[in-house]
């Protein structure tokens, strides 16, 4: 009996002990990752990086100016796409939408969220490369439509935390509904709105897969939208599978550069709702 | 009485005709059609994502029809398309992954849910968050020169312990399953993490305090009464992770060794659907093997369709609420 009590006793002690192993290890990870990245990438980053066009095979030095402009470029026009539609499409969900329609509609939202980052990038081939080609103009379509779900749902949640007297209000004091909902309910769910907006942006700013065919890549400043263009997650995949050690280099920076983005945008984004309230997600 | 209200609703057209104009003047209408607009282009994106799939894949559809899934030959020079290898890749690389990521994630959650407190908790799953929001090509960054390298000093204890099975056999360069299988996990304890988490903090306190006041220690408490409780919601998680894991391209593609062949060693190369669409895709010319990759394409969406459907009816069900 006692040592029956002893036993549970230490099967307790040791489960919940290898729960917090656990933990330690997840949490270990990402101090890992961090610890890594700014160890080789950070480190060896110079101004050049941020200023100069990728040097040639052999030479050494260069940098992934237009990487970054052709990132800002895709992600630009990503927005366009994917914030117009996912808030207005977020706005219906929240304030007109009709029950049964609307589920219909937030579930296929959700199943869109889930389909794989490459089978986006084939559709967006599928549907505009064969006609035009290489182009910023399809990456950014399909990063469009990669940001589309998120803002959708992010939106949507927002809108419906602000409480339904303020709606009320508005409409008692004569307003219309449209009225109300732009001039009361938007305003009142801007910051969460916007940093769900910023969470999406960050998620495909860091997306490869759907670039790889459809803006493909180039070494040199990519004018207008009709070209291909270099985006900064693209290349830091070319340079890890290179077989030259300089680009290796280079592609640590591009990581880490790539890295310190997509979390600085995350930190601040959880921020910013945890002091609103919101559970961070 | 129902009736006679029918009839005076439509007895009163030009009413209903001015309130449609009154509400059109205050902008009702327009906004109602713009925002119905813009939820319905969600629904016209996907159709247009399935039947783009579709068409675009009918030349092996036709060619090879059900064979496809089936056979294991992939050789664009002659014109022979199968799919399992792929498959296989697919299937392993992510079996792999729940294998190491549920105990670890459903023990991490279960810590940060019932023992840690709640400051802590959170702050350590804002902590374990962060790693979901790592961009997937930054893991395969680290995949090719961290954790190749690691596995492979790593190689001759593995095989001394697991050596005798066949799953650990033959010759390890780095790049294997295995090491697909190790990336995918680290990708994937966020979401497990941080969605169980959720599911164990919504158990009622009372399953707790009865089980506690019957004199079960706290993991008793924790492992036979609060863990069946939050079953389905831990089941969701695991399944948004099996999904996630399927789809998952850029990590992969670097370290899996992308040789598109069926080996049962976890130590062999392989292949996976994502990463044979990643690294083909600009050099199939000819229709046939443009058309066999769209179609592993249209594989890959019905495979994660399914999984995330099941998924989200799952946390559904527990939670009252849908996972984002």
């Amino acid at each position: 009996m006692v040592f029956h009590r002893f036993r549970r006793k230490a099967i307790n002690a040791v489960m919940l002990t290898l729960t917090g192993l656990c933990t330690l290890m997840a949490v270990g990870t990402l101090v890992f990752i961090l610890g890594y990245l700014f160890e080789h990438g950070g480190r060896s980053l110079t101004l050049d990086f941020f200023t100069k066009l990728p040097a040639p095979v052999g030479e050494t030095g260069g940098g992934m100016a237009n990487a970054l402009l052709g990132s800002a470029k895709l992600l630009l026009l990503a927005s366009c796409i994917g914030v117009p539609i996912g808030f207005l499409g977020g706005v219906y969900l929240a304030e007109f939408g009709r029950s049964g329609f609307s589920s219909v509609v937030r579930y296929t939202t959700d199943l869109l969220n889930g389909v794989p980052s490459i089978v986006i990038g084939v559709f967006a081939y599928t549907l505009i490369v064969l006609r035009h080609g290489f182009s910023t103009m399809a990456g950014g379509i399909a990063l469009g439509v990669m940001m589309i779900p998120i803002a959708i749902r992010s939106s949507e949640e927002f809108m419906r935390a602000v409480p339904l007297s303020l709606r009320e209000a508005a409409m008692a004091l004569g307003a219309s509904k449209t009225r109300a909902v732009f001039t009361v309910v938007i305003p009142a769910a801007k910051e969460g709105i916007i940093t769900g907006i910023m969470l999406d942006l960050a998620r495909v700013a860091g997306e490869t897969a759907p670039l790889l065919f459809t803006s493909y890549g180039n070494n040199f400043w990519s004018p207008g939208w009709d070209q291909p263009t270099a985006a900064l997650p693209v290349m830091v995949y070319n340079y890890a599978i290179s077989p030259f050690e300089d680009w290796h280099q280079q592609a640590w920076s591009a990581g880490f550069v790539l890295l310190m983005l997509v979390l600085t945008v995350n930190i601040m984004a959880r921020v910013i709702l945890s002091r609103k309230g919101h559970v961070a997600r | 009485m129902s009736a006679s209200t029918a009839t005076d609703f439509s007895a009163r057209p030009p009413r209903r005709a001015l309130a449609f104009w009154t509400r059109l003047r205050k902008g009702d209408e327009v906004a109602y059609t713009l925002t119905l607009t813009c939820a319905l282009s969600i629904l016209a994106i996907t159709a247009l994502l399935v039947f783009e799939l579709y068409t675009n894949s009918a030349e092996t559809r036709h060619k090879f029809g059900w064979s496809f899934l089936s056979t294991s030959v992939w050789d664009p020079v002659a014109g022979e398309f199968g799919a399992l290898p792929f498959i296989y890749g697919t299937v392993v690389t992510s079996a792999l992954a729940l294998l190491i990521g549920i105990p670890l994630g459903v023990g991490a959650a279960i810590f940060l849910a019932e023992l840690a407190p709640a400051r802590a908790s959170n702050a350590l799953t804002f902590l374990i968050e962060l790693l979901a929001a790592v961009p997937s090509v930054i893991y395969g960054l680290l995949g090719i020169f961290v954790l190749v390298p690691m596995l492979r000093s790593a190689e001759p204890a593995i095989r001394a312990v697991l050596g005798w099975t066949p799953l650990f056999s033959g010759p390890f360069y780095g790049v294997s399953l295995l090491s697909a299988g190790v990336v995918l996990t680290v990708m994937i304890i966020p979401f497990i993490i941080s969605i169980s988490r959720e599911v164990i903090l919504a158990v009622p306190n009372e399953q707790r305090e009865g089980a506690l006041a019957l004199g079960a220690t706290r993991w008793e408490t924790t492992w036979d009464v609060v863990i069946p409780y939050a079953r389905k919601g831990i089941m969701g998680s695991i399944f948004l992770a099996l999904a996630r894991s399927l789809g998952e391209t850029m990590a992969v593609t670097m370290v899996i060794g992308n040789d598109p062949k069926i080996h049962a060693s976890l130590f062999a190369t392989g292949y996976s659907i994502a990463a044979v669409i990643a690294n083909e895709f600009t050099e199939a010319t000819g229709g046939l093997y443009q058309s066999a990759l769209i179609e592993l394409g249209l594989v890959l969406f019905g495979l994660t369709m399914v999984i995330n459907g099941m998924a989200r009816l799952l946390v559904l069900s527990t939670t009252k609420k849908g996972a984002a």
